[in-house]
């Protein structure tokens, strides 16, 4: 994060003439209540779920139909103006923040399931239906929609597939990619275009992972195919408590190296603990170092055999408590403190950061003393849930915004965080998107020769490079600041490694 | 990605070969094990061998994740996974021996696991590779979930090698189903079908399913208990021979794929959309993935082989025998060819790998 980024990014005066050019422009194509401009009218767009990034766009255009959105991107296109797409606006990077020189482009007015046949197990949908109401579509054919993110009531699958989006599933049932088959949409120029296909493989090099998770800067998807699945017959909840979070670490590798794959596998530390079970009374073990909560699903023999599986072998890796789900009630409360995190978290701490790094399953207890070594270095508390399975960690640093100097330290602490995933062999984003936010964090993870071809990458799909202009790839000069700024503070690269 | 595979003197050969192409813009053919020479388009230039660059880099089997380089040999990394008892779930084919894990990758084919357990792009999780500047790049990693900048990797998953050379690779991997069993079903085509798509929308674990002259072989996997009480839910009788029957049929050993004739008419690979009846062409068919790929012999027409998958929302692929390179693969629209020959330009400026190879025109 640079010197300023908090601050809201207030367009450079952008002439009146060519403001007043595209307004003409855009008003030849799209019915007038599709285009706001007034400044309040605006506003509400000025950032995504990630508050503290905000720009305020020149419009906002809100179109219905797949020849408006076209229309919108020839007049963008015609005079190089950005464009920004953006669904729920629920993103945690910073990837739908507007440009201040640019439009956004909605589409949450795209809110249309077109189809679920439940032969081929499809569903078609446009791109601003939400999350949950593709599930909510299929549920009548004993189908769902199986990648979850904790914004499933809000989120819109367009949104899930410019950022790849996760959730608490993903390591039985795979991420966004892995459950779309199609995209429908428009290259910058405004001209109709298809990645992937109804069948398994389209021809031609495999474009569908390249667009899916490229946070809306290589085409505007208006609909999406996705996989629906069949809805287990039966899922339950196993909880188990752990007196440190090693033996924590030690269990989720001891569920896999005894062959399960649990259909969700979840980590609480205890500060995160206590603050969901204030908000919602799952009967959590406030004792505990950490929680695991292993979820397993299939038939009822599956379950059955699985569920004895694994709490044989938590036990076995120190459990000191552990219970399984008597019914769906009772499941759904054990995860409701999981689910409720992000909002419980808004309960202890005026503001917080959600950080989004992926490791090695193994330095899972390594990653969370660094972090506790840095409550110390930046005096901010951080709470961690962990997607135990997939070794996604979210740490939730708690802050203040309102103290300019809490939210410089957490920006910082973000950072070192992201830092330290990458020297563990991770990853700066598991789920969220680089966005804004981790910009300079790429720096850190690839050398300037990946981010040149990143970049040509993003020119081959748009040449003019006006689709979500300056997110996810940062600039040369950009990553030579932020390595003198990593200097300036004094300190070795990842103090908090043990180094040999 | 991984350190060890920077360091290694194959990989300096291997960059000053392609620095030098690109000086001079001549054309590399990439080659691994050589054990698909007959796909894709006609190879042309001088050979670049990935052969020495061999060896898995890391392996922890609880961390689910497989680093290998490009030249490993497939079946050396299939008994390593074997032995700690996880394998790849999509079930590469492997036509010949000496099939290489780069090769695996840059052919992006799957076996009769593919509708159920995904396909080789799902289970990329890093790369690393040369590009056609002979610059170094790593994309990914060997973490499962990665959103950090495009997902160059899995792009590379069934690129035959035209954007750059795959040097080392990895892969998600996953525990062997507990139990595993195949049923064989007395059906007619339009029969076998219907029943895979009634079978599609249920929570059976069916791991793969194929169909020929009459009989549709279900292979059912995972917990014991739910092999056994689908099973006994489907019915049928036992398959001869098992899991070697399928192997033969993945790597086309089968009779089917390997009695032709010389002059025989040419092998049509049909991807179509699940759900599709059958479509009614000339010829002997196979059918794998559910109904999903369709493997048809047959005299028809390139052009009304293309046109009935097209018609259905698939693709076809004239994957052996003889007729005009045009008619191969089905024809890219405009917008899409022009973004595959501007993605060419971009990792392969001056177009020295494998030239023709995915596609005519690149």
């Amino acid at each position: 994060m640079n010197a300023a980024p908090s601050l809201l990014r207030e367009a450079p005066a952008v002439p009146e003439r060519r403001r007043a050019e595209l307004l003409a422009a855009l008003a030849a194509v799209l019915p007038p209540e599709m285009i706001l401009s007034r400044r309040e009218d605006v506003t509400p767009y000025e950032s995504d779920g990630l508050a503290v990034y905000r720009a305020r766009p020149l419009a906002v255009l809100l179109p219905r139909t797949e020849q408006q959105v076209a229309a919108a991107l020839r007049v963008c296109h015609r005079l190089g103006v950005p464009v920004v797409a953006r669904g729920a606006g629920t993103g945690l990077s910073g990837g739908a923040m507007p440009h201040a020189q640019g439009v956004v482009l909605s589409l949450a007015r795209f809110d249309r399931i077109v189809a679920v046949d439940p032969v081929r197990c499809t569903a078609v949908v446009q791109s601003g239906v939400r999350n949950i109401a593709v599930s909510e579509a299929a549920a009548p054919h004993g189908l769902y929609y199986a990648p979850d993110p904790s914004s499933q009531i809000a989120c819109t699958i367009g949104g899930n597939v410019a950022e790849n989006a996760g959730g608490v599933h993903c390591l039985k049932y795979g991420l966004t990619l892995h459950n779309v088959l199609k995209l429908r949409g428009f290259t910058v120029e405004g001209e109709a275009v298809e990645f992937g296909g109804d069948a398994l493989d389209a021809p031609g090099l495999d474009l569908l992972p390249l667009v899916v998770g490229s946070e809306g800067m290589l085409a505007i998807v208006t609909e999406v195919t996705v996989r629906l699945i069949p809805r287990p017959p039966l899922a339950c909840c196993i909880m188990a408590s752990f007196p440190d979070v090693e033996s924590a670490g030690a269990a989720v590798a001891a569920v896999i190296a005894a062959g399960i794959i649990p259909a969700g596998l979840e980590l609480m530390d205890k500060r995160m603990t206590a603050a969901v079970e204030d908000f919602v009374h799952a009967g959590y073990d406030l004792d505990a170092a950490a929680i695991l909560l292993c979820e397993s699903d299939g038939t009822a023999e599956e379950v059955a055999a699985e569920a004895a599986h694994v709490s044989a072998v938590l036990r076995a890796a120190g459990a000191t408590r552990i219970e399984r789900s008597r019914d769906e009630a009772q499941r759904l409360r054990f995860w409701s403190g999981r689910k409720n995190a992000f909002p419980a978290s808004g309960r202890i701490s005026p503001d917080y950061l959600c950080m989004d790094s992926t490791i090695p399953r193994k330095r899972l207890a390594e990653v969370l003393r660094a972090i506790e070594a840095m409550e110390q270095t930046y005096g901010l508390r951080c709470a961690n849930v962990f997607h135990a399975g997939d070794g996604n960690l979210h740490p939730l640093i708690l802050f203040d915004a309102n103290d300019p100097d809490q939210l410089r330290r957490c920006e910082r602490f973000g950072a070192d965080i992201l830092e330290t995933s990458v020297a563990l062999g991770g990853t700066v984003t598991g789920e969220h998107g680089v966005g804004i936010e981790k910009l300079n964090s790429m720096c850190v993870q690839f050398s300037a020769a990946e981010r040149a071809l990143l970049g040509a990458l993003k020119r081959a799909f748009d040449p003019g490079e006006l689709l979500n202009p300056g997110k996810v790839i940062p600039t040369l000069h950009r990553c030579a600041e932020y390595g003198k700024m990593t200097v300036r503070r004094g300190l070795l690269p990842f103090p908090h490694i043990p180094r040999y | 990605m991984s350190t060890t595979v920077h360091e290694d003197a194959a990989l300096a050969r291997l960059v000053d070969q392609v620095r030098g192409a690109a000086a001079d813009g001549r054309a590399l053919d990439i080659r691994g094990g050589d054990s698909k020479r007959f796909l894709g388009g006609a190879r042309r230039g001088e050979p670049l061998a990935l052969r020495e660059l061999a060896g898995i880099s890391s392996y922890e089997p609880t961390e689910l994740v497989v680093s290998a380089r490009a030249g490993t040999p497939l079946a050396e990394l299939q008994a390593a996974l074997h032995a700690a008892g996880q394998h790849l779930p999509f079930d590469p084919p492997c036509f010949a021996p000496g099939g290489t894990v780069g090769g695996m990758v840059a052919a992006g084919l799957a076996g009769p696991a593919r509708a159920a357990a995904g396909g080789v792009r799902d289970h990329v999780l890093g790369i690393t590779l040369l590009d056609g500047r002979g610059d170094c790049l790593s994309f990914g990693g060997q973490v499962m979930k990665n959103v950090a900048g495009y997902d160059v990797s899995r792009l590379m998953a069934g690129s035959m090698g035209v954007l750059g050379v795959i040097l080392e690779v990895s892969l998600k991997v996953l525990p062997r189903p507990q139990a595993e069993r195949t049923v064989v079903l007395d059906a007619g085509e339009a029969e076998a079908l219907a029943l895979m798509d009634g079978w599609r929308r249920r929570p059976l674990p069916i791991q793969a399913s194929a169909w020929h002259a009459g009989a549709l072989w279900v292979r059912l996997a995972g917990a014991g208990a739910a092999v056994q009480s689908a099973a006994a839910l489907l019915g049928g009788r036992p398959l001869d021979g098992g899991a070697d029957a399928w192997a033969a049929l993945r790597d086309h050993r089968h009779g089917f794929f390997s009695a032709a004739e010389a002059g025989a008419a040419p092998l049509w690979r049909l991807s179509l959309p699940a759900g599709t009846p059958p479509l009614g062409l000339a010829g002997e068919g196979f059918v794998e993935w559910g109904g999903c790929l369709r493997w048809l012999r047959t005299p028809a027409p390139a052009q009304a082989v293309q046109a009935a998958a097209q018609r259905v929302g698939g693709h076809a692929w004239r994957w052996a025998g003889e007729g005009p390179e045009a008619e191969r693969l089905a024809p890219l629209n405009e917008v899409l060819l022009r973004l595959h020959r501007q993605l060419k330009r971009a990792f392969d400026p001056q177009g020295i790998f494998n030239p023709g190879r995915l596609h005519p025109a690149f």
